[in-house]
C-alpha cells in the first residue's frame, strides 16, 4: 500500500514551502497563460518569455494550488528556464510519460502504435523524478501535470503569434 | 461538552444498518465517513428493497398487463406517494422523478423557462448556489437573453436581504438553495418566497441538502417548485425529484420526448400524457425510485425531527471541538449558531491546501471532500480556490468528529514541521 512518503517526498515539500520563480512578468514581452484543474479548483497563471532564438528566457508562476501542483510548477520552472522550446517539449513528454500519460495510445486506424512514434525522449528528469510517486495516487496526477499542460499551451500560443 | 438533552438517535445501533460503515476499511482503518453532503451511505432496508424487487417482482412499469408489471408499477407509484408525503406535497401528481436534482433544474429551465422567459426577463439567484442552480440559467441566458440577478452573501455567511425587493423588482422567478452545500447556511425560504410572490415571481427551491436533513413541508416553505436528489438521503444514485404545483406543471410543455410521456402519437403529432408522467420520458429509474421510497420510509421511522436534533447537537460539538483544538489555525466558513445552519462544515486549515489535508485524512480512514464543491462563484466570494468540507449525517457521532480532529493534527504534523 503506497504511503504518504511515496507522494510527499522531501524535495516536493521543499519546493512547496519555498516555491521557485513565483511572481509575474511584464506582458509583453512575456506571454500570460492560465490553467485550471476543474476537479479541485486549482488555478495556475504562467508568464513565459521566449527569445527570438526559441529559448525560454524567463518564467514566473502565480496562482494557487495544492502541494503537488505547486511543487510540480516550481520544479518545472527551474527545469525549463534557459532551455530551448524543443528541449522543453521533450521534457514535457518525458514528464507526462512518467505520469503514465502517452500522447497517442492507439493509432487512428486502431492498430498498435509504431514504437518509435510513442518513444519517450531520453532526457534526464532530475529533481522531477521525485514526483514519480504521484502515479500511485491517480487522483493527484492532474495536480502534477497542471503546470506542464499549461506551459505547453502557452508555448503553442507564443509560437502562433 | 456535556449534553443537556439526550441525543435523539442511538448512533451505535443505527450504524449496524449501514454495512459499509461497519464493514469497510480504508488503508486498513475503519471508515470515518464525513462526506454525506456529497453522497450518503445506504442502509440495508434500501439495499434489500432494490434486491427484492429484482429477485421477486421486477418488470417494466405502466406497460405490462401481467401481474409482475402491475406490481412493479404499484411499487413505483407508491414511492412517488411516499416522496409527496415526505415533503408535505398535496398530491403525488406533483412529484416528477428525474435522474438527480441537476436534471430537475434542467427540466425546469428547459420546459418552464423556455415557455415563460424571453429576452430581458429576470431570474434571481444567489451567489452561494451550487452549479446545478446556476449553469442551466446561464445557458438560458445565452440562448434567450434573460437577465440574471444575484442575492449576495453577507459577512456572517447568510444571504444579504437588504436589496431583496430591488432585485425581485420585475422578476419572473427566484431560484435559491434552502441549505448551502458549502456553508451550511439555511436561507429564510419562507420570507424569500413571500417577497417573491409579492412581486409576482415564482419560487424554485434547491432542497438537495435540506430534504435529507430537516423536516420539509412545501406548503410551509411557500415555494412553487422544489428539487432534491435521492443519493444524498440514503437512497440510490440515479433518481431525483422535481416537485411542482400541479397547475404549473400542467401548463408546462414536455421536457424530453419518447415513450411514457405521451397519451397518443400520430405521424403528424402527439398528445402529451398527464403530469407527472408527461415529464418522465422513457423507462424511468424504477428500482432507484423504489429504493428512494425505502430510504424515505427509513428516515420517516427515525423521524426527521430526531435527525435534525441529532445533527444540531453534533454540529455544535464539531464546531466547538475544532475551535478548541485548533484555535486560530482553523477558519470555518459558515454561521456560528447551529440553529442557523446544517451539519456541513467547510474550513481552511493552517494554510494547507484542502487536497493535501484530505490526502492525509484518507490515510487515517477519514473521508472529507476537498475542492470547490460545485460552487465556484462562492469560492471566489470566500476568496479561496477550494475548501475542505466535513459533513455530518444521522449515522455520525462524536467519535467521528474526534477522529477528524486527530487526523487534522496529523496533517499539521506532516506538513508544518
Ligand atoms: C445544494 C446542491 N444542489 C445540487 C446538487 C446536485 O446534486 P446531483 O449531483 O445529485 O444532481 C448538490 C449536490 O452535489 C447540492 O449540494
Amino acid at each position: 500500500m503506497p504511503g504518504l512518503e511515496d507522494l510527499y517526498r522531501e524535495i516536493i515539500l521543499d519546493h512547496y514551502r519555498n516555491p521557485r520563480n513565483r511572481g509575474e512578468l511584464a506582458v509583453p514581452p512575456a506571454h500570460r497563460v492560465e490553467g485550471f484543474n476543474p476537479l479541485c479548483g486549482d488555478e495556475i497563471v504562467l508568464f513565459v518569455e521566449v527569445d527570438d532564438d526559441g529559448t525560454v528566457r524567463d518564467i514566473k508562476i502565480s496562482g494557487q494550488g495544492c502541494s503537488i501542483s505547486q511543487s510540480s510548477a516550481s520544479m518545472m520552472s527551474s527545469a525549463v528556464k534557459g532551455r530551448t522550446v524543443d528541449e522543453v517539449r521533450d521534457l514535457t513528454r518525458a514528464f507526462k510519460a512518467m505520469m503514465s500519460i502517452h500522447e497517442s495510445s492507439l493509432e487512428k486506424d486502431g492498430t498498435e502504435p509504431d514504437d518509435d512514434l510513442n518513444e519517450v525522449p531520453d532526457v534526464k528528469l532530475g529533481d522531477l523524478e521525485a514526483l514519480r510517486g504521484v502515479v500511485k495516487f491517480p487522483v493527484r496526477i492532474k495536480c502534477a501535470t497542471l503546470a506542464w499542460i499549461t506551459l505547453a499551451q502557452g508555448l503553442e500560443e507564443t509560437a502562433s503569434t | 461538552m456535556a449534553m443537556t438533552v439526550p441525543d435523539s438517535i442511538d448512533v451505535t445501533a443505527l450504524k449496524r444498518d449501514f454495512p459499509l460503515l461497519t464493514g469497510a476499511t480504508m488503508h486498513g482503518q475503519p471508515v470515518v465517513y464525513l462526506d454525506s453532503a456529497s453522497s450518503s451511505q445506504k442502509p440495508t432496508p434500501v439495499l434489500d428493497a432494490m434486491q427484492d424487487l429484482y429477485e421477486t417482482t421486477y418488470a417494466n412499469v405502466h406497460r405490462g398487463v401481467y401481474e409482475l408489471g402491475a406490481k412493479t408499477t404499484d411499487l413505483y407509484e407508491a414511492a412517488r406517494a411516499s416522496a409527496a408525503r415526505f415533503i408535505g406535497a398535496p398530491s403525488p401528481s406533483g412529484i416528477v422523478f428525474t435522474k438527480n436534482v441537476t436534471e430537475s433544474f434542467n427540466l425546469l429551465a428547459y420546459s418552464w423557462g423556455r415557455a415563460n422567459l424571453s429576452e430581458g426577463d429576470v431570474v434571481v439567484l444567489s451567489t452561494i448556489e451550487h452549479h446545478a442552480n446556476l449553469v442551466p440559467w446561464l445557458m438560458l441566458r445565452d440562448e434567450r437573453g434573460i437577465e440574471l440577478r444575484y442575492l449576495t452573501m453577507a459577512e456572517d455567511f447568510t444571504l444579504d436581504l437588504s436589496r431583496l425587493d430591488e432585485l425581485l423588482d420585475g422578476a419572473k422567478l427566484l431560484s435559491v438553495t434552502a441549505m448551502s452545500n458549502v456553508l451550511g447556511t439555511l436561507p429564510p425560504v419562507r420570507q424569500l418566497a413571500d417577497a417573491a410572490h409579492a412581486t409576482g415571481a415564482l419560487v424554485m427551491v434547491d432542497a438537495a441538502q435540506y430534504v435529507p436533513h430537516l423536516p420539509t413541508d412545501v406548503t410551509e416553505l411557500g415555494c412553487d417548485f422544489l428539487g432534491f436528489t435521492g443519493h444524498k438521503m440514503l437512497g440510490p444514485t440515479g433518481v431525483g425529484v422535481l416537485w411542482g404545483r400541479e397547475e404549473l406543471l400542467d401548463a408546462m410543455p414536455p421536457f424530453q420526448g419518447g415513450g411514457e410521456m405521451i397519451r397518443d402519437v400520430r405521424l403528424d403529432g402527439f398528445t402529451p400524457n398527464d403530469v407527472p408522467w408527461k415529464f418522465e420520458a422513457g423507462t424511468p429509474p424504477i428500482a432507484e425510485a423504489i429504493g428512494l421510497g425505502a430510504a424515505i420510509d427509513y428516515l420517516t421511522t427515525i423521524g426527521m425531527d430526531a435527525v435534525r436534533t441529532h445533527e444540531m447537537q453534533l454540529t455544535g460539538y464539531a464546531l466547538q471541538t475544532l475551535r478548541d483544538r485548533f484555535g486560530d489555525s482553523i477558519t470555518i466558513f459558515g454561521p456560528d449558531d447551529v440553529t442557523d445552519r446544517g451539519g456541513v462544515i467547510s474550513f481552511a486549515f493552517d494554510g494547507l491546501h484542502p487536497h493535501d489535508i484530505s490526502q492525509v485524512l484518507d490515510q487515517h480512514g477519514v473521508c472529507v471532500r476537498a475542492g470547490h464543491h460545485c460552487a465556484k462563484p462562492l469560492m471566489r466570494v470566500l476568496g479561496v480556490g477550494a475548501t475542505a468540507r466535513a459533513s455530518l449525517y444521522l449515522y455520525n457521532d462524536e467519535s467521528d468528529v474526534d477522529a477528524l480532529a486527530d487526523a487534522l493534527d496529523k496533517s499539521a504534523e506532516f506538513f508544518l514541521v
